[in-house]
């Protein structure tokens, strides 16, 4: 997979940054206007897959490494976890919403408003993003090195070498 | 109203070339416009949040699914189908359809909302203090993130462990078989 041609390449290059700021739109503004964490995650995730689809799997692997995205996505499962654990420590119980109702109520249609929402639709777009990026990428490899062919002379030779 | 119809007309047309079509690209291409009529639909159901998803993952699988589709050998499906298969998947459809006529006939009417009909229902509640509450202006935020924070939890697990065995599957095979020399 070597990308495609000169003219996908450029528009490409061009739209890229445009995708990617919508979807940090969709995932900051989730309290206020429709979308949010996973419609959010899921939009910087094509972005990825538009570069994959142009550029090739090798562009995208020196831009975001494998590791890298891999940390991403438990730091967003960590990040929803702690926001839930943080209610039972400051608020008294699971999930509470202690921001809004002790520390910081904010003002209704804000960007600053409801509490630790904001922050929960942060920690799922950056865990959605990245998991789904990471199975794109799977996959891909997937489809280029594992073709049925090669699998059963695989298999055959694995066989043939045991016995 | 109207525009229901022809919206389910058009995803069930869809439905059916999808499954009886012999080439694998047209299937893969009316299994997407099933999913853009749906989208569609939760957009005129005044659902954008659902519909935003709806279309962003659509996208998303239709891409996967061309890319999987147009990389093989084969694109045509060759063969019959199996007897035996038909008239287990007439039996467990037709089950599912005495039951969901049962189901139907407990619900309000298309596109009513619940508390119109019972009227003590959890939405209600949402509507009238979500925002005083959460203190969030987009209601499905606040029920997903705040009201239905559980929900929220155990589909983000879902999706971690779902990534995990699909990259352990995989990785590990391709890789296994990268690393092996060839004779």
């Amino acid at each position: 997979m070597k990308g495609m041609t000169v003219i996908v390449k450029t528009v490409s290059g061009w739209v890229k940054i445009l995708i990617f700021l919508f979807g940090i739109n969709i995932i900051l503004f989730g309290h206020l206007t429709p979308g949010g964490g996973f419609a959010g995650g899921v939009i910087l995730a094509s972005s990825y897959v538009l570069l994959m689809l142009a550029f090739g799997r090798q562009f995208v692997e020196k831009n975001l490494p494998i590791p890298l995205a891999s940390k991403l996505d438990c730091a967003g499962a960590f990040m929803f976890a702690l926001v839930a654990i943080l209610g039972i420590v400051f608020g008294g119980s699971f999930f509470v919403n202690f921001l809004y109702q002790k520390y910081l109520p904010g003002k209704a249609l804000n960007l600053i408003s409801a509490g630790t929402i904001p922050l929960s639709n942060i920690a799922i777009g950056l865990k959605v993003g990245a998991s789904l990026f990471l199975v794109i990428f799977a996959l891909s490899v997937f489809c280029k090195d594992f073709r049925c062919k090669d699998l059963e002379r695989d298999l055959n030779k694995l066989a043939s070498g045991k016995e | 109203m109207a525009i229901f119809y022809i919206l389910l007309l058009f995803m069930l047309i869809a439905a059916i070339i999808a499954v009886e079509t012999k080439d694998l690209l047209s299937s893969v291409i009316c299994v997407g416009a099933i999913g853009f009529g749906g989208s569609l639909m939760f957009l005129f159901l005044y659902a954008p949040d659902i519909a935003i998803t709806q279309i962003v993952v659509e996208v998303l699988g239709l891409i996967l699914l061309i890319r999987a589709t147009i990389s093989r050998d084969l694109t045509t499906i060759t063969g019959d189908r199996e007897f035996f298969g038909v008239v287990v998947s007439v039996a467990i459809i037709a089950v599912i359809f005495l039951a969901g006529v049962r189901v139907f006939e407990t619900l309000p009417d298309f596109g009513t909302p619940i508390f119109t009909k019972v009227p003590d229902a959890p939405s209600q509640t949402y509507i009238e203090k979500g925002l005083s509450e959460t203190g969030a202006a987009n209601i499905v935020s606040s029920v997903i993130l705040d009201y239905r924070g559980y929900d929220t939890l155990g589909e983000a697990a879902v999706l971690f462990t779902s990534i995990l065995g699909a990259l352990v599957i995989l990785r590990a095979r391709s890789r296994k078989l990268l690393e092996e020399p060839d004779e």
